[in-house]
């Protein structure tokens, strides 16, 4: 349903040009649901923001790639045509849900005029104006808003709706972006970690009846994670991403079972356990964009690092039923000195 | 209130290990801020050179400091300050008198050229004169803090209870219009702007971990907030004083414009303008050079601020 | 702290600042060098008769008991005779005021229906020639002096085309519209008297534009940064992403946050106005209270420079308070903020 062939998204920046995304691919099918780990700063939100088509441009470039949804090619798509899938076939769940809703507007307010007007690019003031009038029209889109805010189990949807955002708890908020993105039926959800800035129990909350809304309405899912566990529970794929590149590529429960690229094993090591085990990270930070690690980006912080992984990009290659894996570790006969 | 005195016997002056760790957080931020200042001071200057138009500012500035050195040696005929040439009054704008000539037959364009000179000097005392008081006053309000910082800034109110220019009239009416009175009666109006400015910056660096770091090492009250605190606060106040000369300037012009400034026969461009008024509509030149060279001289100075203002990356107000 | 209890605060921070301030400018215009009484009456006039003036005017007594008569009479409505109409002042600023008031409103609803539009138009065009264009043209409105654009626009518009009354606020040869409010537009309108309606509004447009031209370009750079960085919230993409409508994204969600903003210098603007009124009401002969002041000023008439600077003081600390009031009903982030959060 979406797929991302050889992206590369660039920024200009002052010290010249950061290859944020150095060539990613990716695919969700119908009703998938698929995540995409990888610790801040590794580029996930500039794929998801690409997609969307949200990422300033400048100082963001699109230098190659193709992103396409059923068929249809995103990236070149015109603003006016994008914005008839905006909301009614891709969504987007936001990260940070107390700065994703306008302050200064009531809930009801952004949450019904997104009902009436979705998926039109612009829309005439005396349309606008003619539809304030339509009293049944309105009455429609509240029922509508209160119903998607119940099915996020909100305890009292008429207070919500009538509230400014300063008003609602982080958990709450979060639950009404959810409500909103799922307002223009979707066909595939975009969330970018929703609940992570949140405390546990409410992320949980909030995951739990995620998922239930997801299977429910048989929804495709691109999941953005820094957190492999919670990558775990909600998906049935995983990509690993690592500074710009897609590291491993494998079915969740085979991930776990076996995984190769040794990021990805890093990360797993590096998930809280309630065993009280200690918890083993990786040393070191992502790499400097503007003058990334020659060959494989990852072999500054490598345990198992080689002459060659210093010198030649790893291809992403296939190592088991949909698993693929890109690190020389595993490639048959590494060349080099 | 005593929160700062180093005699304190709380203050952890005598303590080696916080002294350490306060000497540690130091090395590190000297070593990281003299590598960052060198950076932020590589992407200003690159930034700026980038920006035509604060180029352009700066070229105007640098011109009017030229023109206001050497104004005897530019402008055509220097002794015009001073003499009158009823032979050839109301020249209109010509080869030989470039903005032509007023009701006493003195050129204008020299006289433009030498009122760059009292302009420029108003603009820069004021701000000197703003700064001196200005700077230290906020400075010791956000410091001290307490019942000294409620004190100061209740005074800035009172300045600030009116709108500076109303103020600077008021002031220059009552005393007599010579150039110093303009420049105190403006400077006058001038500094509490500077007070709120630096007092507020002090309040949100004082938390920072630097000052606290510095201020648990037991140091001089007075040596943090001259080591550590201005040095911030300095691309700040670049900005502000190079806008600002800009607006001086203006103020001065207006105070000579309403008969309050500096009196004939200075060549001020505010009096000249005003003094031209009286030949309107026919020699429209007496007016018109004179506002041109303000607008030039202001426009300068805004252009060189807001590119300093966007190189620097600084927000005011 | 509830956004009332700050507004009381406000209120409160503001009565010793005025007080202050009337201290100040007493004690400015009473110790000015120069005889009030002597000037009132002219080198010919004796001795005995400056020093009668003298007692009459309270001129003997210590500064601080004429401090305190003063203001004893500013709450009985006094503001003290000025010199040269000979009148209480509070009966000249009566007189006066409302033309002030007039252009000055004029002004501001002319900076605000110029200056934001042509703000988000800058926004919206980041870095193209009409960003650039806006921005050349704000920093040249800024940096022009108020009287040589009014004399700019006096002779072009006035004196060569003939478009426009040269001064004054309504041709000498039609009455004045019945005093109601003052504001000759307002008046003119009440007394369905359109051609002194037309006439007052052919002269404000001059003076009205000379005095906004800097506040514009003032708003229209406040408002341009604040929808630059609108663009880039959280909530603004995330509407997008969800198929909000351009348009009301730019003009509904992202403008009043903008507006919001631009608030903040409204306050600071209006005394743009006030100290621009000055020059603009010299130049255009705009009988206002400025054009008094101006002369009060130059004739160093005590009474009256002391009763226009504590009117515009009023009036400035006024304007204030209302642009906080509405601040808080806009942007419940202020009203609602600190009680949500304690809740």
């Amino acid at each position: 349903m979406l797929d991302i062939s050889d992206l590369r998204v660039y920024f200009d920046v002052f010290e010249g040009e950061a290859r944020v995304l150095d060539g990613i691919s990716l695919h969700v099918g119908e009703g998938e649901t698929v995540a995409l780990v990888g610790e801040t700063g590794c580029g996930k939100s500039v794929t998801i923001k690409t997609v969307l088509r949200i990422l300033p441009m400048p100082p963001a470039r699109i230098v190659s790639g193709h992103i396409v949804y059923k068929g249809q090619g995103l990236l070149a798509m015109p603003e006016e045509a994008l914005h008839a899938l905006r909301g009614r076939e891709i969504a987007f769940i936001p990260q940070e849900p107390m700065s994703s809703l306008n302050p200064v507007f009531t809930v009801e307010e952004q949450f019904t005029e997104l009902i009436r007007w979705q998926g039109r690019y612009r829309v005439g003031w005396l349309e606008r104006l003619a539809k304030s009038f339509d009293g049944a029209g309105k009455r429609a889109a509240r029922e509508r808003a209160l119903d998607l805010l119940e099915k996020m189990n909100i305890p009292d949807p008429v207070r919500v709706m009538r509230s400014y955002p300063v008003e609602l708890s982080g958990g709450m908020s979060q639950r009404v972006l959810i409500a909103m993105a799922l307002a223009g039926n979707p066909s595939l959800l975009i969330a970018d970690e929703p609940g992570t800035a949140l405390d546990v129990t409410t992320q949980e909350q909030i995951l739990r009846l995620m998922k239930e809304r997801v299977e429910t309405e048989r929804l495709a899912v691109l999941y953005i994670t820094h957190n492999l566990g919670v990558a775990r529970e909600m998906t049935e794929r995983i990509y690993v991403m690592y500074a710009g590149h897609i590291v491993e590529e494998a079915p969740t429960a085979e991930l776990f079972r076996l995984p190769r690229h040794p990021y990805t094993q890093g990360l797993i090591a590096s998930i809280p356990k309630l065993t009280g085990e200690e918890v083993v990270g990786i040393e070191g930070r992502i790499p400097d964009y503007v003058d990334p690690p020659s060959g494989c980006r990852f072999h500054p912080r490598c345990e198992h690092v080689m002459a060659v992984c210093r010198e030649i990009k790893p291809e992403l290659v296939p190592i088991g039923p949909g698993h693929r894996v890109a690190c020389h570790l595993y490639t048959s006969a590494p060349a080099g000195p | 209130m005593s929160k700062y005195r180093t005699s304190d016997v709380k203050a952890p002056r005598l303590n080696p290990e916080a002294q350490a760790q306060a000497v540690a957080l130091e090395e590190q931020r000297a070593a990281r801020s003299y590598g960052a200042r060198f950076e932020d001071l590589r992407r200003t200057l690159h930034r700026l050179r980038r920006s035509t138009l604060s180029l352009v500012g700066l070229a105007i500035v640098l011109g009017l400091i030229v023109l206001a050195i050497f104004a005897p040696q530019i402008a055509p005929y220097p002794e015009d300050i001073a003499t009158v040439h009823f032979e050839r009054t109301f020249q209109p704008p010509g080869r030989q008198y470039l903005f032509g000539t007023d009701e006493v037959g003195r050129d204008v364009l020299s006289r433009v050229i030498f009122g760059t000179r009292i302009s420029l000097s108003i603009g820069v005392a004021v701000l000197a004169i703003a700064l001196a008081i200005g700077v230290p006053l906020g400075l010791i309000a956000g410091y001290v803090g307490g019942p000294v910082n409620t004190i100061i800034m209740r005074l800035t109110d009172i300045f600030l209870a009116i709108p500076p220019v109303v103020l600077a009239m008021a002031v220059s009416a009552v005393l007599t219009p010579t150039l110093e009175n303009s420049i105190f009666a403006i400077a006058f109006s001038w500094w509490p702007w500077y007070t709120r400015l630096i007092q507020g910056q002090v309040l949100s660096i004082k938390e920072e971990t630097f000052v606290e770091a510095s201020r648990s090492a037991g140091a001089n009250p007075l040596y943090i907030t001259f080591k550590e605190i201005l040095p911030n606060v300095l691309t700040i106040l670049i900005v502000k004083v190079t806008l600002d000369i800009g607006y001086a300037v203006l103020t001065g012009a207006v105070l000579g414009f309403l008969g309050l400034g500096v009196r004939p026969p200075t060549p001020e461009w505010g009096t000249m303008a005003s003094k031209g008024r009286l030949h309107l509509p026919t020699r429209w030149w007496l007016t018109t050079f004179p506002g041109l060279a303000i607008f030039v001289t202001v426009l300068g100075f805004n252009l060189l601020g807001d590119g300093l203002r966007d190189a620097f990356d600084v927000e005011l107000e | 702290m509830r956004y009332r209890d700050y507004l009381i605060r406000r209120l409160l921070y503001t009565i010793p600042a005025l007080i202050g301030l009337s201290m100040l400018i007493f004690a400015i215009a009473r110790v000015m060098p120069g005889d009030p009484a002597r000037l009132a009456l002219g080198p010919e006039a004796s001795e005995e008769q400056v020093a009668k003036l003298r007692k009459e005017l309270g001129l003997d007594l210590p500064i601080h008991i004429q401090y305190v008569h003063y203001m004893r009479g500013v709450f009985q409505g006094k503001l003290g005779v000025s010199l040269y109409t000979n009148r209480d002042v509070i009966v000249d600023l009566k007189e006066y005021f409302p033309a002030t008031f007039e252009l000055v409103t004029v002004a501001m609803l002319l900076a605000v229906a110029v200056g934001v539009p042509l703000g988000i138009l800058s926004a919206m065009r980041k870095d193209r020639w009409e960003d650039h264009s806006t921005r050349v043209f704000a920093l040249s409105g800024v940096s022009m002096p108020r009287f040589w654009i009014g004399i700019l626009f006096q002779l072009v518009l006035a004196y060569h085309l003939g478009l426009l009354p040269v001064t004054g606020r309504m041709a000498a040869d039609l009455p004045a519209p019945a005093r109601i409010t003052g504001l000759y537009l307002v008046d003119s309108l009440l007394a369905g008297d359109f051609v002194a309606l037309k006439s007052s509004l052919l002269h404000i447009i001059m003076p009205a534009v000379t005095l906004s031209l800097s506040p514009i370009a003032q708003l229209m750079r406040v408002v341009r940064a604040s929808m630059i960085e609108q663009m880039r919230k959280g909530y603004i993409l995330t509407a997008r992403a969800n198929g909000m409508p351009e348009n009301l994204l730019v003009y509904k969600y992202m403008l009043k946050n903008a507006f919001i903003a631009a608030l903040t210098i409204i306050g600071l603007l209006y005394g743009f106005f006030l100290g621009g009124a000055f020059v603009v009401e010299t130049v255009f002969s705009w009988p206002g209270m400025a054009r008094y002041g101006v002369r009060a000023f130059i004739y160093k008439d005590f009474n009256a420079i002391i009763g226009v600077v504590l009117v515009i003081a009023v009036a400035y600390a006024v304007i204030n308070i209302l642009v906080d009031i509405a601040y808080g009903l806009l942007d419940p982030r202020i009203r609602l903020g600190a009680e949500a959060r304690e809740a």
